[in-house]
């Protein structure tokens, strides 16, 4: 094989079976691996030990941005910049601008959630090393995979097939990027 | 051992409470995958060009002619009159606004309230939402007058040194109907990125691994990826959500803010909500039943599916029907003669009569019937309760409409309206671009959320027997 190993990969046929792999590799003490599935798989983010994702950070700094702007930008507009006297109501009140800020807070959230995901997943990332493996395309039908880099310290090739082997998986190889 | 057993028959819940599995299809992960990418990837049926072909040809033909003699001429090609200033463009934006809501209360809100079952029917009501959102926001855009100018209605610095007004709710309307645009569109396509990346993986040309590949944006369906994505799609669902209570209420808020009977009522931000729902359940309907025989779907889309949809329809319905009953009670006990006068002539006017009992008949009373079982076991006549539905519904908008409109409150001008074959046509050409978007949508892309369904069969739970737990435990 040409190029640079990029890790081993372990193939499995259940939920139930990666998540148990998942658990041995964790207490193992590896850092750079990963599970591969078709859905999410209930409890991996538990073994995986994964915090609150900043997803909703990014809703909320956007969405509170965007309210903040937008009360504003109706003031500059509506009381400041070009006043209308509309019924002899304020020139700017918080009850009249609550509406268009609401629904600017709504969308920017929205586009905060989305672009979170993308920023935290680094999206647009066209290319993936596991691409290459042709056993791979399964993870979006029916397999599950577990997916352990060359890049960690504890990795060797011939002591960690051999833990993925009792862990159960039914195929293992070494990808090369 | 057998205290293990005994932990696992106090997980059982009782009889009553037992469900039986959520799809019928019992043939593993990988068969349901092939079953449900089939129409995606197989050979293109002889119904979908039957129906492809000519509702394409009112999408690129017919609407855009109408929209250029509309331009080129003016408003007067329509119907439109003075007192009647709003006519089948505001009752037809309404109505397309109506049909969106459903999908997001299916996608979202059922979504948060976890009821599983609606990840069969959730991708075709979302892509619903869509493309009938994009329906309507043509409407409000090009019957403005000078649609050239339409880009003043968003805050942008121009040269005459103005800005909008935003104590309107015609200006509110602008920021909903393009917020709900553009969120209800983030969140299917973000819905869509691992069945994208499950065709890019199924993919046997270049071509189709190309666009499908672009389109997923790389996804792996890694632990972290998923991680990231279920934590931004339950935060769309929460924002989504609102939109569904927003968008109409606002619409109902440009009614409500005005001073004619028949529309200044506290109740409308509520109704339009309620009716568009509605409104949105039948066009959901329409809309599926035949989708799941054409596309052999019957055993993802049950007769289970339909019963709940038409039970949250019957729900629906009972609610317009309380709100209708509410309308004419205040119009008799506010004592105000005008709205006594309009909502008299709902029912026994001299032009519109037929408006008011379509809408109570039909809204209100038709989904009566789906109290009774056998109405809900039969897919054929519930699809023509559901067609019927959403014809009542746009007489209700053209019943509070030009109803409210074509009487006010000087005698001398009043004049009814009649609707041109430029109203009709151009209504028919966003018909044609709604169904042209649905069939490319259901040619070209998994209209049932394949990751998601798979997620809620026990082979997906590792702590069933069928996701490969030994003896209850993972």
């Amino acid at each position: 094989m040409n190029g640079t190993p990029y890790g081993l990969i372990a193939e499995f046929d259940s939920p139930a079976a990666v998540l148990h792999a998942a658990e041995k590799v964790r207490d193992a003490g590896f850092r750079r691996w990963d599970v591969f599935s078709p859905f999410p798989v209930h409890g991996l983010d538990k073994v995986m030990g994964f915090r609150n994702s900043l997803v909703g950070w990014f809703a909320l700094v956007f969405g509170a941005s965007a309210f903040i702007g937008s009360m504003l930008m109706i003031w500059y507009m509506n009381g400041y910049d070009y006043p209308i006297l509309t019924g002899g109501k304020p020139m700017f009140s918080p009850p009249q601008a609550l509406v268009p800020s609401y629904i600017l807070l709504v969308l920017a959230s929205a586009v905060g959630a989305f672009v979170g995901m993308v920023v935290m997943n680094r999206f647009p990332r066209l290319y993936h090393p596991l691409f290459k493996n042709s056993r791979f395309a399964l993870v979006s039908r029916d397999k599950f995979f577990l997916v352990i880099e060359t890049a960690d310290p504890k990795f060797s090739e011939t002591e960690t097939r051999a833990l993925l082997e009792s862990a159960g998986s039914t195929y293992i190889e070494l990808v090369v990027e | 051992m057998a205290e293990s057993v005994t932990q696992l028959e106090a997980l059982v819940p009782p009889r009553e409470l037992r469900r039986g599995p959520q799809t019928p299809y019992q043939r593993g992960l990988g068969g349901l995958t092939d079953h449900l990418t089939a129409m995606a990837e197989g050979k293109t049926p002889l119904w979908w060009w039957i129906l492809f072909i000519p509702a394409a040809f009112c999408a690129a033909v017919v609407l855009p002619s109408m929209l250029a003699y509309l331009i080129s001429t003016g408003v007067g090609v329509w119907g439109n009159n003075v007192p009647v200033a709003w006519g089948w463009d505001i009752i037809n934006f309404v109505w397309w606004v109506g049909v969106a809501h459903a999908g997001t209360l299916i996608s979202a809100m059922l979504f948060l309230t976890r009821q599983h079952w609606r990840t069969a029917i959730g991708r075709a009501a979302e892509a619903m939402t869509v493309f009938s959102v994009m329906c309507a926001g043509l409407y409000p855009a090009v019957h403005v007058g000078r649609v050239w100018f339409a880009w003043w209605l968003f805050p942008i610095p121009l040269t005459t040194g103005m800005w909008p007004q935003f104590r309107s709710p015609l200006m509110w309307d602008v920021f909903a109907v393009n917020t709900y645009l553009v969120v209800s569109s983030l969140f299917w396509y973000m819905g869509l990125i691992p069945d994208l990346a499950l065709l890019r993986d199924r993919a046997k040309t270049r071509v189709r691994k190309f666009t499908y590949g672009l389109f997923a944006l790389g996804w792996t369906g890694s632990a972290r990826q998923w991680h990231n994505y279920e934590k931004a799609y339950l935060v769309l669902s929460g924002l989504a959500t609102l939109l569904v209570f927003t968008v109409s209420s606002i619409v109902g808020m440009d009614f409500a803010t005005s001073q004619l009977a028949g529309w200044h009522e506290t109740i409308f931000p509520f109704y339009f909500v309620a009716g568009a729902v509605f409104c949105g359940f039948g066009m959901v309907l329409v809309l599926l039943i035949p989708l799941r025989k054409w596309c052999h779907l019957e055993d993802i889309i049950t007769p289970r599916h339909i019963d709940r949809v038409c039970k949250m329809t019957l729900m629906m319905g009972c609610i317009m029907g309380y709100i209708y009953v509410m309308e004419y009670f205040i119009a008799w006990y506010s004592g105000s003669p005008y709205d006594a006068w309009v909502f008299g002539h709902r029912l026994f006017g001299h032009y519109y009569w037929f408006g008011g009992w379509i809408m109570i008949g039909v809204n209100a009373l038709l989904p009566q019937l789906f109290w009774i079982k056998k109405v809900r076991q039969n897919l054929k006549l519930i699809f023509v309760i559901a067609v019927l539905i959403n014809i009542g519904m746009w007489f209700e908008r053209f019943t509070i409409i030009v109803g409210s409109l074509y009487q006010d409150f000087l005698p001398s001008s009043w004049h009814p309206f009649y609707p041109t074959w430029v109203d009709a046509c151009t209504f028919l050409g966003t018909l044609g671009v709604f169904f042209t978007m649905y069939l490319l949508f259901v040619r070209f892309l998994p209209m049932i959320a394949v990751s998601e369904v798979k997620a809620i069969t026990p082979q997906a739970d590792p702590h069933h027997p069928l996701g490969g737990a030994k003896g209850g435990q993972p």
